[in-house]
Protein backbone atom coordinates (compact mmCIF):
# COMPACT_ATOMS: atom_id res chain seq x y z
CA UNK A 1 0.00 0.00 0.00
CA UNK A 2 0.78 3.38 -0.47
CA UNK A 3 0.24 6.56 2.22
CA UNK A 4 1.08 10.28 2.03
CA UNK A 5 2.44 11.35 4.85
CA UNK A 6 1.87 15.15 4.93
CA UNK A 7 4.05 17.41 7.49
CA UNK A 8 1.99 20.21 9.02
CA UNK A 9 4.14 23.10 11.16
CA UNK A 10 2.97 26.29 11.98
CA UNK A 11 5.97 28.27 10.90
CA UNK A 12 5.60 31.28 13.31
CA UNK A 13 6.73 28.16 16.13
CA UNK A 14 9.24 26.60 14.64
CA UNK A 15 13.13 27.68 14.22
CA UNK A 16 13.83 30.70 12.85
CA UNK A 17 16.78 29.75 10.77
CA UNK A 18 14.82 26.44 10.03
CA UNK A 19 16.77 22.91 10.59
CA UNK A 20 20.22 22.89 11.83
CA UNK A 21 23.07 21.15 10.71
CA UNK A 22 22.62 18.37 12.97
CA UNK A 23 19.11 17.74 11.98
CA UNK A 24 19.49 18.10 8.03
CA UNK A 25 22.43 15.39 8.45
CA UNK A 26 20.09 13.10 10.29
CA UNK A 27 16.86 13.70 7.94
CA UNK A 28 19.49 12.67 5.07
CA UNK A 29 20.34 9.65 7.21
CA UNK A 30 16.52 9.00 7.78
CA UNK A 31 16.23 9.52 4.15
CA UNK A 32 18.70 7.28 2.55
CA UNK A 33 17.44 4.45 5.33
CA UNK A 34 13.87 4.42 4.01
CA UNK A 35 14.95 4.72 0.06
CA UNK A 36 17.41 1.89 1.25
CA UNK A 37 14.76 0.14 2.60
CA UNK A 38 12.46 0.49 -0.69
CA UNK A 39 9.69 2.07 1.44
CA UNK A 40 10.42 5.82 0.09
CA UNK A 41 8.97 6.84 -3.18
CA UNK A 42 8.70 10.63 -3.48
CA UNK A 43 9.78 13.20 -0.95
CA UNK A 44 10.09 17.08 -1.17
CA UNK A 45 9.65 20.08 1.14
CA UNK A 46 7.23 22.85 -0.07
CA UNK A 47 8.04 26.96 -0.22
CA UNK A 48 6.56 29.04 2.12
CA UNK A 49 2.86 29.44 2.09
CA UNK A 50 3.27 32.78 1.09
CA UNK A 51 4.07 32.07 -2.00
CA UNK A 52 1.48 29.68 -2.77
CA UNK A 53 -2.20 30.78 -4.92
CA UNK A 54 -5.28 29.12 -3.82
CA UNK A 55 -8.34 29.17 -6.06
CA UNK A 56 -11.68 28.10 -4.68
CA UNK A 57 -14.40 27.32 -6.17
CA UNK A 58 -17.80 28.38 -4.72
CA UNK A 59 -21.19 28.15 -6.08
CA UNK A 60 -19.73 27.85 -9.60
CA UNK A 61 -17.73 30.56 -9.33
CA UNK A 62 -14.00 30.82 -8.84
CA UNK A 63 -11.99 32.96 -6.61
CA UNK A 64 -8.16 33.26 -7.19
CA UNK A 65 -6.22 34.33 -3.89
CA UNK A 66 -2.45 34.65 -3.32
CA UNK A 67 -0.64 34.22 0.01
CA UNK A 68 0.13 35.25 2.78
CA UNK A 69 -3.03 33.16 4.12
CA UNK A 70 -2.65 34.40 7.86
CA UNK A 71 -6.16 32.49 8.41
CA UNK A 72 -4.16 28.80 8.38
CA UNK A 73 -1.64 28.59 11.51
CA UNK A 74 -0.77 25.38 10.62
CA UNK A 75 0.50 24.58 6.98
CA UNK A 76 1.67 21.84 4.89
CA UNK A 77 5.32 22.39 4.62
CA UNK A 78 6.56 19.09 2.79
CA UNK A 79 5.28 15.19 2.36
CA UNK A 80 6.51 12.03 1.63
CA UNK A 81 4.95 9.18 -0.63
CA UNK A 82 5.56 5.71 1.42
CA UNK A 83 5.22 1.51 0.40
CA UNK A 84 4.95 0.28 2.65
CA UNK A 85 2.98 -3.26 3.62
CA UNK A 86 0.97 -2.40 6.30
CA UNK A 87 -0.34 1.17 7.77
CA UNK A 88 1.45 0.76 11.07
CA UNK A 89 4.43 0.66 9.19
CA UNK A 90 3.51 4.41 7.18
CA UNK A 91 2.73 5.22 11.20
CA UNK A 92 6.41 4.39 12.27
CA UNK A 93 8.41 5.49 9.19
CA UNK A 94 6.34 9.16 10.03
CA UNK A 95 7.25 8.78 13.39
CA UNK A 96 10.60 7.98 13.09
CA UNK A 97 10.65 11.74 10.97
CA UNK A 98 9.51 13.41 14.14
CA UNK A 99 11.70 11.60 16.25
CA UNK A 100 15.12 13.39 14.51
CA UNK A 101 13.59 16.40 15.37
CA UNK A 102 14.36 17.93 18.69
CA UNK A 103 12.00 19.65 21.51
CA UNK A 104 12.36 23.23 20.15
CA UNK A 105 10.29 21.40 16.99
CA UNK A 106 6.52 21.87 17.16
CA UNK A 107 5.02 19.70 14.17
CA UNK A 108 2.34 17.27 13.18
CA UNK A 109 2.04 14.65 10.44
CA UNK A 110 -1.02 13.23 9.09
CA UNK A 111 -0.82 10.00 7.19
CA UNK A 112 -3.16 8.81 4.80
CA UNK A 113 -3.54 6.01 2.57
CA UNK A 114 -4.04 6.52 -1.18
CA UNK A 115 -6.81 4.85 -2.31
CA UNK A 116 -5.62 3.33 -5.31
CA UNK A 117 -4.91 -0.54 -5.55
CA UNK A 118 -1.21 0.82 -7.36
CA UNK B 1 -14.12 12.12 16.01
CA UNK B 2 -10.09 11.74 16.88
CA UNK B 3 -8.29 9.16 19.52
CA UNK B 4 -5.22 9.71 21.12
CA UNK B 5 -3.58 6.83 21.25
CA UNK B 6 -2.86 5.84 25.06
CA UNK B 7 1.04 5.56 25.66
CA UNK B 8 0.48 1.82 25.81
CA UNK B 9 -1.44 1.24 23.13
CA UNK B 10 1.14 3.51 21.05
CA UNK B 11 4.30 1.52 22.52
CA UNK B 12 3.41 -1.94 21.84
CA UNK B 13 2.26 -0.88 18.36
CA UNK B 14 5.60 0.69 17.91
CA UNK B 15 7.32 -2.05 19.04
CA UNK B 16 5.49 -4.85 16.81
CA UNK B 17 6.14 -2.34 13.82
CA UNK B 18 9.36 -1.18 14.61
CA UNK B 19 9.97 -5.17 15.04
CA UNK B 20 8.81 -6.09 11.52
CA UNK B 21 10.53 -3.39 9.74
CA UNK B 22 14.02 -4.17 11.54
CA UNK B 23 13.32 -7.93 11.27
CA UNK B 24 15.57 -8.83 8.19
CA UNK B 25 18.20 -6.72 8.93
CA UNK B 26 18.46 -7.83 12.39
CA UNK B 27 18.25 -11.09 11.54
CA UNK B 28 20.77 -10.92 8.70
CA UNK B 29 22.89 -9.51 11.58
CA UNK B 30 22.78 -12.01 14.06
CA UNK B 31 23.07 -14.89 11.71
CA UNK B 32 26.46 -13.88 11.30
CA UNK B 33 27.20 -14.05 14.88
CA UNK B 34 24.87 -16.48 15.67
CA UNK B 35 26.42 -19.00 12.50
CA UNK B 36 22.97 -19.77 11.82
CA UNK B 37 19.40 -18.57 11.06
CA UNK B 38 17.59 -19.97 13.72
CA UNK B 39 19.69 -19.29 16.37
CA UNK B 40 19.46 -15.69 15.02
CA UNK B 41 15.82 -15.62 15.36
CA UNK B 42 15.51 -17.03 18.29
CA UNK B 43 17.44 -14.04 19.57
CA UNK B 44 15.54 -11.49 17.84
CA UNK B 45 12.32 -13.03 19.33
CA UNK B 46 14.39 -12.28 22.39
CA UNK B 47 14.90 -9.07 21.69
CA UNK B 48 11.11 -8.70 20.75
CA UNK B 49 10.25 -9.29 24.08
CA UNK B 50 13.12 -7.38 25.93
CA UNK B 51 11.27 -4.72 23.58
CA UNK B 52 7.36 -5.46 25.01
CA UNK B 53 8.63 -5.02 28.30
CA UNK B 54 10.79 -1.57 28.55
CA UNK B 55 9.25 0.42 25.36
CA UNK B 56 6.10 1.07 27.05
CA UNK B 57 7.94 2.11 30.09
CA UNK B 58 11.54 4.03 29.38
CA UNK B 59 9.69 5.02 25.01
CA UNK B 60 10.44 3.90 21.91
CA UNK B 61 14.76 4.68 21.63
CA UNK B 62 15.78 6.87 18.93
CA UNK B 63 17.32 4.09 16.89
CA UNK B 64 15.01 1.04 17.68
CA UNK B 65 17.23 -1.02 14.78
CA UNK B 66 20.04 -0.08 16.73
CA UNK B 67 18.08 -1.03 20.10
CA UNK B 68 17.18 -4.10 19.02
CA UNK B 69 20.79 -5.44 17.93
CA UNK B 70 22.41 -4.71 21.16
CA UNK B 71 19.18 -6.65 23.16
CA UNK B 72 19.78 -9.24 21.13
CA UNK B 73 23.30 -9.41 21.74
CA UNK B 74 22.87 -9.29 25.74
CA UNK B 75 20.58 -11.65 25.64
CA UNK B 76 22.71 -14.18 23.49
CA UNK B 77 25.53 -13.43 26.18
CA UNK B 78 22.89 -14.25 29.33
CA UNK B 79 21.63 -17.50 27.71
CA UNK B 80 25.53 -18.55 26.98
CA UNK B 81 25.76 -18.46 31.04
CA UNK B 82 22.95 -20.50 31.10
CA UNK B 83 23.55 -22.70 28.53
CA UNK B 84 26.89 -24.50 27.70
CA UNK B 85 26.23 -24.91 24.01
CA UNK B 86 25.65 -21.14 23.29
CA UNK B 87 29.77 -21.02 24.71
CA UNK B 88 31.12 -21.67 21.02
CA UNK B 89 29.29 -18.00 19.81
CA UNK B 90 30.14 -15.97 23.04
CA UNK B 91 33.68 -15.17 21.77
CA UNK B 92 32.12 -13.56 18.99
CA UNK B 93 29.64 -11.97 19.72
CA UNK B 94 31.74 -10.11 22.57
CA UNK B 95 33.77 -9.35 19.78
CA UNK B 96 30.89 -7.51 18.15
CA UNK B 97 29.70 -6.05 21.32
CA UNK B 98 33.60 -4.51 21.48
CA UNK B 99 32.75 -3.04 17.92
CA UNK B 100 29.59 -1.84 18.80
CA UNK B 101 30.78 0.14 21.59
CA UNK B 102 33.41 2.02 19.78
CA UNK B 103 31.30 2.76 16.85
CA UNK B 104 27.58 3.88 18.16
CA UNK B 105 26.83 5.29 14.24
CA UNK B 106 25.33 3.08 12.01
CA UNK B 107 27.26 0.28 10.67
CA UNK B 108 27.97 -0.62 7.67
CA UNK B 109 28.30 -4.22 7.90
CA UNK B 110 24.66 -4.23 8.78
CA UNK B 111 24.50 -3.90 4.91
CA UNK B 112 26.47 -6.81 4.21
CA UNK B 113 25.21 -8.91 6.12
CA UNK B 114 21.93 -8.26 4.14
CA UNK B 115 22.95 -8.76 1.60
CA UNK B 116 25.00 -12.52 2.75
CA UNK B 117 21.41 -12.75 3.64
CA UNK B 118 19.62 -12.67 0.37
CA UNK B 119 22.78 -14.25 -1.60
CA UNK B 120 22.16 -17.29 0.84
CA UNK B 121 18.38 -17.41 0.46
CA UNK B 122 19.49 -17.48 -3.44
CA UNK B 123 22.03 -20.26 -3.68
CA UNK B 124 21.77 -22.52 -6.46
CA UNK B 125 21.84 -25.54 -4.02
CA UNK B 126 17.80 -24.62 -2.79
CA UNK B 127 15.16 -24.80 -5.41
CA UNK B 128 13.52 -22.33 -6.70
CA UNK B 129 10.37 -22.80 -4.62
CA UNK B 130 12.44 -22.36 -1.45
CA UNK B 131 14.26 -19.90 -2.66
CA UNK B 132 11.76 -17.68 -3.15
CA UNK B 133 9.35 -18.45 -0.19
CA UNK B 134 13.26 -17.69 2.13
CA UNK B 135 13.52 -14.38 0.10
CA UNK B 136 10.27 -13.22 0.66
CA UNK B 137 10.20 -14.23 4.56
CA UNK B 138 14.45 -13.13 5.18
CA UNK B 139 14.83 -10.52 3.22
CA UNK B 140 11.21 -9.17 2.22
CA UNK B 141 10.26 -9.51 6.57
CA UNK B 142 7.13 -11.28 5.34
CA UNK B 143 5.35 -13.61 8.01
CA UNK B 144 4.94 -17.53 6.60
CA UNK B 145 0.76 -16.40 6.76
CA UNK B 146 1.46 -13.75 4.37
CA UNK B 147 3.86 -15.67 1.92
CA UNK B 148 1.26 -18.79 1.86
CA UNK B 149 -1.68 -16.25 1.16
CA UNK B 150 -0.08 -15.05 -1.72
CA UNK B 151 0.73 -18.07 -2.96
CA UNK B 152 -2.62 -19.53 -2.18
CA UNK B 153 -0.95 -22.44 -0.85
CA UNK B 154 -1.54 -23.78 3.13
CA UNK B 155 0.44 -22.32 5.47
CA UNK B 156 2.39 -25.44 6.66
CA UNK B 157 3.44 -25.85 3.42
CA UNK B 158 5.19 -22.69 3.30
CA UNK B 159 6.43 -23.22 6.60
CA UNK B 160 7.79 -26.75 5.57
CA UNK B 161 9.67 -25.03 2.77
CA UNK B 162 11.32 -22.89 4.94
CA UNK B 163 12.20 -25.33 7.70
CA UNK B 164 13.42 -27.41 4.87
CA UNK B 165 15.75 -24.34 3.06
CA UNK B 166 17.56 -23.89 6.51
CA UNK B 167 17.99 -27.33 6.66
CA UNK B 168 19.98 -27.87 3.58
CA UNK B 169 21.69 -24.35 4.45
CA UNK B 170 23.20 -26.02 7.46
CA UNK B 171 23.68 -29.46 6.04
CA UNK B 172 25.55 -28.20 2.72
CA UNK B 173 27.30 -25.96 5.13
CA UNK B 174 26.96 -23.07 2.88
CA UNK B 175 29.15 -20.30 4.05
CA UNK B 176 27.35 -17.22 5.06
CA UNK B 177 28.98 -15.24 2.70
CA UNK B 178 29.11 -12.60 -0.26
CA UNK B 179 30.17 -14.69 -3.16
CA UNK B 180 33.10 -13.06 -5.13
CA UNK B 181 34.18 -12.38 -8.62
CA UNK B 182 32.10 -14.16 -11.00
CA UNK B 183 30.50 -16.01 -8.72
CA UNK B 184 28.79 -12.69 -7.87
CA UNK B 185 27.32 -11.98 -10.90
CA UNK B 186 26.24 -15.38 -10.91
CA UNK B 187 24.65 -15.50 -7.57
CA UNK B 188 22.86 -12.10 -8.45
CA UNK B 189 21.31 -13.67 -11.44
CA UNK B 190 19.67 -15.77 -9.22
CA UNK B 191 18.58 -13.07 -6.59
CA UNK B 192 17.17 -10.80 -9.80
CA UNK B 193 15.48 -14.21 -10.70
CA UNK B 194 13.92 -14.87 -7.52
CA UNK B 195 12.42 -11.08 -7.31
CA UNK B 196 11.29 -11.36 -10.73
CA UNK B 197 9.13 -14.48 -10.04
CA UNK B 198 8.06 -12.64 -7.12
CA UNK B 199 6.93 -9.80 -9.25
CA UNK B 200 5.34 -11.63 -12.28
CA UNK B 201 3.55 -13.84 -9.76
CA UNK B 202 1.57 -10.94 -8.40
CA UNK B 203 1.19 -8.79 -11.60
CA UNK B 204 -0.27 -12.33 -13.40
CA UNK B 205 -2.92 -11.84 -10.46
CA UNK B 206 -3.43 -8.17 -10.67
CA UNK B 207 -6.24 -8.91 -13.32
CA UNK B 208 -7.68 -12.53 -12.04
CA UNK B 209 -9.81 -13.13 -9.09
CA UNK B 210 -7.49 -13.01 -6.36
CA UNK B 211 -6.84 -9.32 -6.14
CA UNK B 212 -5.01 -9.98 -2.61
CA UNK B 213 -1.86 -11.85 -4.42
CA UNK B 214 -1.33 -8.02 -6.59
CA UNK B 215 0.56 -7.59 -3.16
CA UNK B 216 3.59 -9.40 -4.11
CA UNK B 217 4.47 -6.91 -6.98
CA UNK B 218 4.82 -4.52 -4.04
CA UNK B 219 6.86 -7.13 -2.35
CA UNK B 220 9.39 -7.13 -5.36
CA UNK B 221 9.22 -3.79 -5.83
CA UNK B 222 10.78 -3.33 -2.28
CA UNK B 223 12.88 -6.25 -2.86
CA UNK B 224 14.38 -5.20 -5.81
CA UNK B 225 14.92 -1.30 -4.46
CA UNK B 226 16.70 -3.02 -1.66
CA UNK B 227 19.03 -5.17 -3.97
CA UNK B 228 19.75 -2.28 -5.60
CA UNK B 229 20.84 -0.03 -3.07
CA UNK B 230 23.01 -3.25 -1.40
CA UNK B 231 24.54 -3.71 -5.02
CA UNK B 232 24.74 -0.20 -6.05
CA UNK B 233 27.57 -0.61 -8.41
CA UNK B 234 25.69 -3.24 -10.09
CA UNK B 235 23.69 -2.78 -13.83
CA UNK B 236 21.84 -5.16 -13.53
CA UNK B 237 20.41 -4.86 -10.33
CA UNK B 238 19.20 -1.11 -11.27
CA UNK B 239 17.67 -2.65 -14.77
CA UNK B 240 15.53 -4.83 -12.67
CA UNK B 241 14.19 -2.07 -10.13
CA UNK B 242 13.66 -0.07 -13.59
CA UNK B 243 11.95 -3.01 -15.25
CA UNK B 244 9.39 -3.89 -12.10
CA UNK B 245 8.58 0.19 -12.04
CA UNK B 246 7.84 0.56 -15.56
CA UNK B 247 5.64 -2.58 -15.40
CA UNK B 248 4.11 -1.69 -12.16
CA UNK B 249 2.88 2.20 -13.37
CA UNK B 250 0.74 -0.16 -15.66
CA UNK B 251 -1.08 -1.93 -12.87
CA UNK B 252 -4.11 0.90 -12.87
CA UNK B 253 -4.75 0.62 -16.67
CA UNK B 254 -4.75 -3.19 -16.88
CA UNK B 255 -7.85 -4.41 -15.52
CA UNK B 256 -11.29 -2.57 -16.50
CA UNK B 257 -13.74 -2.27 -13.62
CA UNK B 258 -14.92 -6.04 -13.52
CA UNK B 259 -11.29 -7.01 -13.41
CA UNK B 260 -10.98 -7.88 -16.96
CA UNK B 261 -7.25 -7.81 -18.51
CA UNK B 262 -6.53 -4.98 -20.31
CA UNK B 263 -4.20 -5.48 -23.19
CA UNK B 264 -1.03 -2.74 -23.39
CA UNK B 265 -2.69 -1.07 -26.75
CA UNK B 266 -6.49 -0.95 -25.34
CA UNK B 267 -4.94 1.14 -21.65
CA UNK B 268 -5.87 3.93 -20.79
CA UNK B 269 -2.40 5.67 -20.32
CA UNK B 270 -3.92 8.41 -18.50
CA UNK B 271 -4.12 5.91 -16.02
CA UNK B 272 -0.22 5.27 -16.02
CA UNK B 273 1.27 6.34 -13.01
CA UNK B 274 3.62 8.62 -14.02
CA UNK B 275 5.45 9.00 -10.71
CA UNK B 276 6.84 5.07 -11.31
CA UNK B 277 7.93 6.05 -14.79
CA UNK B 278 10.33 8.73 -13.57
CA UNK B 279 11.74 6.50 -11.11
CA UNK B 280 12.00 3.30 -13.87
CA UNK B 281 13.55 6.23 -16.56
CA UNK B 282 16.02 7.17 -13.15
CA UNK B 283 16.94 3.42 -12.47
CA UNK B 284 17.34 2.71 -16.20
CA UNK B 285 19.46 5.68 -16.34
CA UNK B 286 21.65 4.33 -13.08
CA UNK B 287 21.87 1.11 -15.42
CA UNK B 288 22.92 2.51 -18.40
CA UNK B 289 25.47 4.90 -17.00
CA UNK B 290 26.80 1.77 -14.60
CA UNK B 291 26.99 -0.03 -18.24
CA UNK B 292 29.27 2.37 -19.98
CA UNK B 293 31.55 3.10 -17.72
CA UNK B 294 32.33 -0.59 -17.16
CA UNK B 295 31.99 -0.59 -21.15
CA UNK B 296 29.42 -3.65 -20.78
CA UNK B 297 26.61 -3.55 -23.28
CA UNK B 298 22.99 -3.71 -21.65
CA UNK B 299 22.04 -6.99 -19.59
CA UNK B 300 18.82 -8.96 -20.02
CA UNK B 301 17.21 -6.62 -17.39
CA UNK B 302 18.06 -3.44 -18.64
CA UNK B 303 17.25 -4.60 -22.42
CA UNK B 304 13.62 -5.61 -21.39
CA UNK B 305 13.42 -2.43 -18.79
CA UNK B 306 14.45 -0.16 -22.12
CA UNK B 307 11.44 -2.25 -23.85
CA UNK B 308 9.06 -0.97 -21.12
CA UNK B 309 10.18 2.65 -21.17
CA UNK B 310 10.22 1.99 -25.22
CA UNK B 311 6.44 1.69 -24.47
CA UNK B 312 6.45 4.14 -21.47
CA UNK B 313 7.11 7.18 -23.91
CA UNK B 314 4.74 6.59 -26.30
CA UNK B 315 1.34 9.16 -25.79
CA UNK B 316 -0.68 6.68 -27.54
CA UNK B 317 -0.71 3.04 -28.72
CA UNK B 318 -0.12 4.39 -32.44
CA UNK B 319 2.79 6.41 -31.47
CA UNK B 320 5.05 3.55 -30.29
CA UNK B 321 8.16 3.27 -31.88
CA UNK B 322 8.11 -0.38 -33.36
CA UNK B 323 11.19 -0.15 -34.91
CA UNK B 324 13.44 0.72 -31.62
CA UNK B 325 11.65 -2.24 -29.65
CA UNK B 326 11.69 -4.74 -32.84
CA UNK B 327 15.39 -3.58 -32.45
CA UNK B 328 15.70 -4.12 -28.62
CA UNK B 329 14.27 -7.45 -29.30
CA UNK B 330 16.30 -8.88 -31.57
CA UNK B 331 19.68 -7.17 -29.64
CA UNK B 332 17.94 -9.64 -26.24
CA UNK B 333 17.36 -12.82 -28.94
CA UNK B 334 21.01 -12.11 -30.27
CA UNK B 335 22.40 -12.06 -26.30
CA UNK B 336 19.70 -14.11 -24.79
CA UNK B 337 17.80 -16.36 -27.03
CA UNK B 338 15.16 -17.56 -25.82
CA UNK B 339 11.58 -18.50 -27.59
CA UNK B 340 9.80 -16.51 -25.89
CA UNK B 341 12.23 -13.60 -27.01
CA UNK B 342 11.58 -15.00 -30.81
CA UNK B 343 8.32 -14.61 -29.93
CA UNK B 344 8.29 -11.13 -28.98
CA UNK B 345 10.16 -10.36 -31.55
CA UNK B 346 7.84 -11.84 -33.63
CA UNK B 347 5.40 -9.55 -32.57
CA UNK B 348 6.80 -5.98 -32.40
CA UNK B 349 7.80 -7.55 -36.24
CA UNK B 350 4.33 -7.37 -37.57
CA UNK B 351 3.74 -4.11 -36.10
CA UNK B 352 6.85 -2.87 -37.83
CA UNK B 353 6.61 -4.25 -40.86
CA UNK B 354 3.27 -6.45 -41.27
CA UNK B 355 1.50 -9.34 -39.80
CA UNK B 356 3.26 -11.56 -42.92
CA UNK B 357 6.76 -10.80 -41.76
CA UNK B 358 5.64 -11.41 -38.19
CA UNK B 359 3.55 -14.80 -38.54
CA UNK B 360 6.75 -15.76 -40.37
CA UNK B 361 8.94 -15.62 -37.36
CA UNK B 362 5.81 -17.00 -34.73
CA UNK B 363 5.51 -20.09 -37.31
CA UNK B 364 9.12 -20.39 -36.92
CA UNK B 365 9.33 -20.30 -33.17
CA UNK B 366 6.21 -22.89 -33.27
CA UNK B 367 7.87 -24.98 -35.56
CA UNK B 368 10.52 -26.22 -33.01
CA UNK B 369 7.69 -27.27 -30.70
CA UNK B 370 9.54 -25.80 -27.65
CA UNK B 371 6.00 -23.53 -27.19
CA UNK B 372 3.66 -26.22 -28.05
CA UNK B 373 1.95 -25.75 -24.49
CA UNK B 374 2.60 -21.96 -24.02
CA UNK B 375 -0.81 -20.26 -24.92
CA UNK B 376 0.49 -16.90 -25.68
CA UNK B 377 2.52 -18.64 -29.04
CA UNK B 378 -0.87 -19.59 -29.79
CA UNK B 379 -2.63 -16.04 -28.88
CA UNK B 380 -0.04 -14.32 -30.91
CA UNK B 381 -0.77 -16.30 -34.31
CA UNK B 382 -4.44 -16.24 -33.77
CA UNK B 383 -4.18 -12.18 -34.00
CA UNK B 384 -1.45 -12.31 -36.72
CA UNK B 385 -3.82 -14.96 -38.78
CA UNK B 386 -6.91 -12.69 -37.70
CA UNK B 387 -5.20 -9.54 -39.64
CA UNK B 388 -4.38 -11.59 -42.92
CA UNK B 389 -7.87 -12.67 -42.89
CA UNK B 390 -7.17 -16.54 -42.12
CA UNK B 391 -10.20 -16.63 -39.86
CA UNK B 392 -10.53 -20.29 -39.22
CA UNK B 393 -6.88 -20.88 -38.81
CA UNK B 394 -7.38 -17.82 -36.17
CA UNK B 395 -10.12 -19.43 -34.34
CA UNK B 396 -8.27 -22.63 -34.00
CA UNK B 397 -5.21 -20.53 -32.28
CA UNK B 398 -7.50 -18.66 -30.14
CA UNK B 399 -9.17 -21.60 -28.94
CA UNK B 400 -6.08 -24.00 -28.61
CA UNK B 401 -4.28 -20.43 -26.53
CA UNK B 402 -7.61 -20.21 -24.21
CA UNK B 403 -7.86 -24.01 -23.42
CA UNK B 404 -3.59 -23.83 -22.24
CA UNK B 405 -3.99 -20.92 -19.43
CA UNK B 406 -5.13 -20.96 -15.85
CA UNK B 407 -5.68 -17.32 -15.80
CA UNK B 408 -9.60 -16.71 -16.06
CA UNK B 409 -9.41 -13.11 -16.93
CA UNK B 410 -6.92 -14.18 -20.15
CA UNK B 411 -8.98 -16.93 -20.46
CA UNK B 412 -12.25 -14.62 -20.92
CA UNK B 413 -10.16 -12.56 -23.37
CA UNK B 414 -9.03 -15.31 -25.40
CA UNK B 415 -12.55 -17.09 -25.86
CA UNK B 416 -13.67 -13.62 -26.68
CA UNK B 417 -11.21 -13.23 -29.49
CA UNK B 418 -11.72 -16.89 -30.82
CA UNK B 419 -15.40 -15.84 -31.24
CA UNK B 420 -15.60 -12.35 -32.67
CA UNK B 421 -12.76 -13.01 -35.59
CA UNK B 422 -14.78 -10.19 -37.35
CA UNK B 423 -13.28 -7.77 -34.33
CA UNK B 424 -10.26 -6.57 -36.66
CA UNK B 425 -8.09 -5.10 -34.01
CA UNK B 426 -4.62 -4.04 -35.15
CA UNK B 427 -3.61 -4.76 -31.62
CA UNK B 428 -0.34 -6.92 -30.36
CA UNK B 429 -0.99 -9.52 -28.55
CA UNK B 430 2.44 -8.83 -26.76
CA UNK B 431 4.38 -11.49 -24.77
CA UNK B 432 7.23 -10.48 -22.54
CA UNK B 433 11.05 -11.58 -22.76
CA UNK B 434 11.89 -13.54 -19.85
CA UNK B 435 15.04 -15.85 -19.53
CA UNK B 436 14.84 -19.65 -20.22
CA UNK B 437 14.03 -22.33 -23.01
CA UNK B 438 10.86 -23.30 -21.71
CA UNK B 439 8.93 -21.34 -20.40
CA UNK B 440 8.01 -21.71 -16.44
CA UNK B 441 4.30 -20.36 -16.19
CA UNK B 442 4.79 -17.75 -13.59
CA UNK B 443 7.95 -16.01 -16.01
CA UNK B 444 6.37 -14.74 -18.76
CA UNK B 445 3.30 -13.47 -20.13
CA UNK B 446 1.57 -11.25 -22.56
CA UNK B 447 2.87 -7.61 -22.21
CA UNK B 448 -0.02 -5.93 -20.24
Amino acid sequence: MRSMVLIRLDPARAPADGPDAALQEAMGQLIEEMTKAGVLLDTAGLHPIEEATRIRLSGGTQTVVDGPFTESKEIIGGYCLLQTRSAEEAVEWASRFLRVHGPEWEMEVEIRQLDDPA
Amino acid sequence: MSRERSPEERARGAVETAWRIEWPRLVAGLTRVAGDIDTAEELAQDALVAALEQWPRDGVPPNPGGWLMLTAKHRAIDRVRRDATYARKLALIGHELLIDQQQPAPDPVIEDDLLRMICTACHPVLPQPARVALTLRMVGGLTTAEIARAYLVPESTVAQRIVRAKRTIADKRIAYEVPRGPELSTRLGSVLEVIYLIFNEGYAATSGRDWLRAELCEDALRLARIVASLVPGEPEAHGMAALLELQASRTRARSDSARNLVLLADQDRSRWNQLYIRRGFAALGRAHALNRSRGLPPGRYALQAAIAAAHAMAPTAADTDWRRIAGLYALLAARFPSPVVELNRAVAVAMLHGPAAGLELADAVAATGALDDYHLLHAVRGDLLTRLGREPEARAAFTRAAALTANSAEQGLLLGRARSQHDRRTQPVQVQACRGSTPPPTAQKRET
